[in-house]
């Protein structure tokens, strides 16, 4: 099948508008006779079922959580992006487009992009309609804050917990909606597969959490907003329950899968202390605004350190590698997520790291202490503040604008951050690739949609701090009720769809065989035995930068441990009851077969982009010697991957990239 | 990195299910870092089981970074265990001493029932926010600019400390009453402090507290044990505040 992205033709500032006005519609009395599925309760999810509610459909909502409030869109800390210029900074729907565009490194689809920034500015109205408490300033209008890769301030923030508020906001839509009986919610729920009906996505097969029953329900159209694969590395900054099986399902099913290699390896996350480590903590990067990033600058101030002999705050100014400083003068400690990882592990590498794991670097806020407090000294007219009230009052700033990070810190790690820097190392956060969607956020399967984290479109290889929540939202409330609306028309006098057909009996079968294998499999090895084994494959050649043999050993590797899993997994437990086992048992055999196309996916890509770095594609001389080297020439597309049995087999389709209204140049942060 | 490596007794409650009878089990574990969390500890544990044949320790947890309110364990008689102002995912082992007995339930309430081990269904939570936790607006990309209503930064500011609850339940499980005016209370005052909310302040507050009636939960006798365990630190302030609209909104008529 080729690949239509179904982009509206037109200058791109019209694109969305025209296309709005010419889409089909439902009408209002014809939207009470049809039915849509929502897999997922996220940012994403949980907008797209609230509006779909409002607009009139009959909503059934899945999450796997007790709540939809607890989806993992809940975790992020920092902000979402709107082009409102509230700053008067000089910020645009343009500008905030171009960005997205250069920060995701040039491996966007343009047109999605600028609908993104596009409805940007109303999600912010949205959201403060719905009561979600941003920060304000002092005259009761919204504050903004500024993040990496970018030279305005266009961030909206609730504290330190963005994510939670949004959330708050998109549930409480949907809480409405459910009160009304226009939402159907199904907490506790699992979708274990999609139903596809003369071609159409018509339902799914869902697992009840509780009681382990089997359930089919059906509808018109599918929409999965199930999230990111990150915890195909095991240990991710994700919730330990977010997992790749809705989309991969629908994967199997005919959904293309669009560059599962594009992964985002967040800079600043608390190390990991011991093999019985069961995820990462992220520490929001608006920390870098303030902290300065340093390794030892001798070997041997590194083993002292290790070793207890020295403390950090030992070593003077020139004893120190201030190394984003020294290598990118013009961004420093902004320098975007990617640029952050991969040089904190290239000192790391080479021997600097400061911990028992050699996996960490400092983060250091003492000039930030300096700065302010003598700011502060200033403020309050105090004459020849002694160095430690210069300390004290540059401490009460930081501690007023990151003082729940600095709190979470020493809650892990038992170190105070304000007496000694803290540790940090880059840690999977995100994952820009996903199931393949055109224009309408619709997949490969018609009547399927893919929105928020779970599709590939908006973030290239690369996504930018205060993106994902942006995203989130606007496919949710803004982009796919309209579009979806275009494909329902068709189906007003199509009527109920029956859930006692021999499709539902094919669906409902394969799933109950698989569980039923699973707690009957007489095995020794548990499920986190293989996801770990999996994790440290995925790190090790499939991580913050990949070549090769790396990736075609992976692939190797990876297969071997899925035979292994097969033969060996043990499932305590019955099926028909709660069994976290069980649930974990088919998310890691799906993470099995997503980590070798992933593999594969970044084997195919010989070139370095965004988060996806390959050691053969590296500048070799020039002033950005050692810096990743994209090649358009070759590699301007999307890889959108047709499953074909084996991951091995998976087949390549692609849809070139276009940039019609943007000048593709290198990144440089030099 | 190698801990202490302490020797724990574990007592754990184990019930197979909603209707079923449970138990007490004990349960040893050694060699536990202190650099763990207490979740970690609670994994080497299960991992143990699933290696040995049994059945693990079903417990709620997702985020594992104190936000999405799902982990909910009771531990030595207090909700998300020693320590203030954490999650059970952020209680580390360091808190505790090679030797120790740690006696582990579920949050108890009768709005609450167990449904597995240390898993409890809090969907009483989700009823009383179906009730009314919203602002009665539709999305349509054509609400008023966000800065159209200017919002006091005070204002603000205690909107988002009542919005900061992550709906765990941990008030709940700690009062003796497994009063949820905490819970209520804090959603309530986060709408009632900002202008967008207070159109439907008086429906919402009375259809709040009519449901968090039905669905069993006790009286607020005000011990504040609540506040003490609250991960977010929710202040009883919002108790208060619910108090004053609900009156105000009952005298209206």
């Amino acid at each position: 099948m080729a690949l239509d992205s179904k982009v509206p033709k037109g200058p791109i500032k019209n694109k969305w508008t025209d296309y709005k006005n010419k889409i089909d519609l439902v009408n209002p009395a014809n939207k009470r006779h049809i039915d849509v599925i929502v897999v997922g309760t996220g940012l994403a999810g949980g907008s797209a079922a609230a509006t779909l509610a409002e607009l009139g459909y009959n909503v059934k909502a899945f999450a796997y959580q007790d709540s939809p409030r607890r989806a993992h869109s809940i975790a992020a800390q920092g902000g979402i992006n709107a082009a409102k210029n509230y700053q008067g900074d000089g910020d645009s729907t343009y500008r905030l487009f171009y960005d997205t565009v250069k920060g995701g490194d040039y491996r966007s689809r343009e047109a999605n992009v600028y609908r993104l920034a596009e409805v940007s500015s109303n999600i912010i109205d949205q959201c403060v309609a719905q009561g979600v408490p941003f920060a304000r300033d002092y005259g009761g209008l919204l504050d903004n804050r500024s993040f990496g890769g970018v030279l305005v301030s266009r961030t909206f923030y609730a504290k330190g917990q963005t994510g939670q508020q949004l959330l708050l906001g998109a549930y409480s839509a949907m809480n409405r909606q459910i009160a009304r009986g226009k939402i159907e919610m199904f907490n506790r729920h699992e979708m274990l597969d999609v139903v596809i009906v003369d071609g159409k996505a018509r339902g799914i097969i869902a697992r009840n959490l509780i009681t382990g029953e089997i359930e089919r329900h059906s509808a018109h159209a599918v929409v999965v907003g199930s999230g990111g694969y990150g915890n195909v590395y095991f240990l991710s900054t994700n919730a330990m329950g977010s997992n790749a099986t809705a989309a991969w399902k629908i994967h199997k099913k005919g959904a293309y899968f669009a560059n599962p290699c594009y992964t985002q390896i967040h800079p600043t996350c608390i190390p990991r202390s011991g093999d019985y480590q069961s995820k990462l903590t992220l520490m929001s990067e608006s920390l870098r605004n303030d902290g300065r990033i340093w390794v030892p600058k001798n070997m041997e101030d590194v083993l002292a350190i290790r070793e207890g002999r020295k403390k950090p705050t030992d070593l003077s100014e020139d004893e120190r590698d201030y190394y984003l400083e020294r290598r990118y003068p013009a961004f420093g400690n902004l320098v975007p997520r990617d640029v952050a990882s991969r040089a904190a592990k290239e000192r790391c590498d080479a021997g600097y790291g400061v911990n028992a794991t050699g996996e960490a670097v400092y983060l250091d806020f003492a000039s930030a202490f300096e700065r302010y407090g003598k700011e502060q000294a200033k403020i309050h007219n105090i004459q020849n503040p002694s160095p430690a009230k210069i300390k004290e009052l540059g401490q009460a700033i930081v501690e007023a604008k990151y003082g729940n990070l600095f709190q979470m810190y020493e809650k892990i790690i038992d170190q105070n951050p304000y007496e000694t820097p803290m540790m940090i190392y880059p840690a999977v956060h995100y994952t820009m690739g996903g199931v393949w969607v055109d224009y309408n956020l619709m997949t490969t399967i018609p009547g399927c949609y893919c929105i928020g984290e779970a599709n590939f479109s908006d973030h290239g290889a690369n996504r930018l701090g205060a993106s994902a929540l942006m995203q989130g939202l606007a496919d949710g409330y803004f982009v796919l009720p309209y579009t979806i609306g275009d494909y329902l028309a068709d189906d007003i006098r199509t009527g109920k769809i029956s859930t006692d057909t021999e499709e539902f009996d094919i669906a409902e079968k394969e799933v109950t065989e698989r569980i039923n294998f699973f707690v009957n499999n007489e095995g020794t090895k548990s499920v986190d035995y293989f996801h770990k084994k999996l994790g440290k494959v995925m790190w090790d050649k499939a991580g913050m930068s990949r070549n090769a043999q790396g990736l075609t050993e992976a692939m190797a590797e990876i297969k071997a441990i899925r035979e292994e899993f097969w033969k060996e997994v043990s499932v305590p437990g019955g099926a028909n009851e709660m069994n976290p086992e069980l649930e974990k048992a088919g998310r890691v055999a799906d993470f099995l077969e997503l980590g070798e196309l992933f593999a594969k996916d970044a084997l195919v890509r010989a070139e370095s982009c965004g988060g996806h770095f390959r050691e053969e594609s590296a500048e070799l001389d020039g002033p950005q010697k050692g810096e990743a080297k994209r090649n358009d020439e070759d590699f301007a597309f999307v890889s959108a991957w047709e499953y074909k049995g084996e991951p091995a087999d998976a087949v390549l389709h692609k849809e070139e990239l276009e940039f019609n209204d943007i000048e593709l140049k290198q990144r440089s942060y030099k | 990195m190698s801990g202490k490596g302490m020797n724990l007794t574990l007592k754990i409650w184990r019930q197979k299910d909603a209707s079923s009878k449970g138990q007490m089990v004990d349960y040893k574990v050694t060699d536990i870092s202190e650099h763990m969390s207490f979740l970690e500890m609670m994994d080497v544990l299960n991992e143990q089981l699933v290696n040995s044949g049994e059945e693990p320790v079903a417990f709620d947890h997702d985020c594992r970074e104190g936000i999405c309110g799902m982990c909910s364990m009771y531990i030595n008689g207090e909700a998300h265990g020693p320590d203030r102002g954490i999650t059970t995912c952020q209680l580390h082992m360091r808190m505790f001493n090679d030797g120790d007995t740690i006696t582990i339930e579920p949050f108890r309430a009768a709005a609450f029932p167990v449904i597995k081990d240390l898993v409890v269904d809090r969907t009483s939570f989700e009823r009383i926010q179906q009730a009314g936790g919203y602002i009665s607006v539709n999305t349509s990309g054509n609400t008023q600019d966000a800065n159209s209503i200017p919002i006091s930064k005070h204002a603000a500011d205690e909107a988002m400390d009542a919005a900061t609850c992550i709906g765990c339940g941990a008030c709940v499980a700690t009062c003796k009453n497994s009063s949820a005016m905490l819970f209520v209370g804090a959603k309530v005052s986060q709408y009632a402090l900002l202008p967008q909310g207070q159109v439907e302040a008086a429906d919402r507050v009375q259809n709040m507290v009519a449901q968090m009636d039905l669905e069993g939960f006790g009286n607020c006798t005000n011990t504040g044990a609540c506040e003490v365990e609250c991960p977010k630190g929710i202040s009883l302030e919002n108790i208060a505040r619910m108090n004053r609209e609900y009156l105000a909104a009952t005298l209206k008529g």
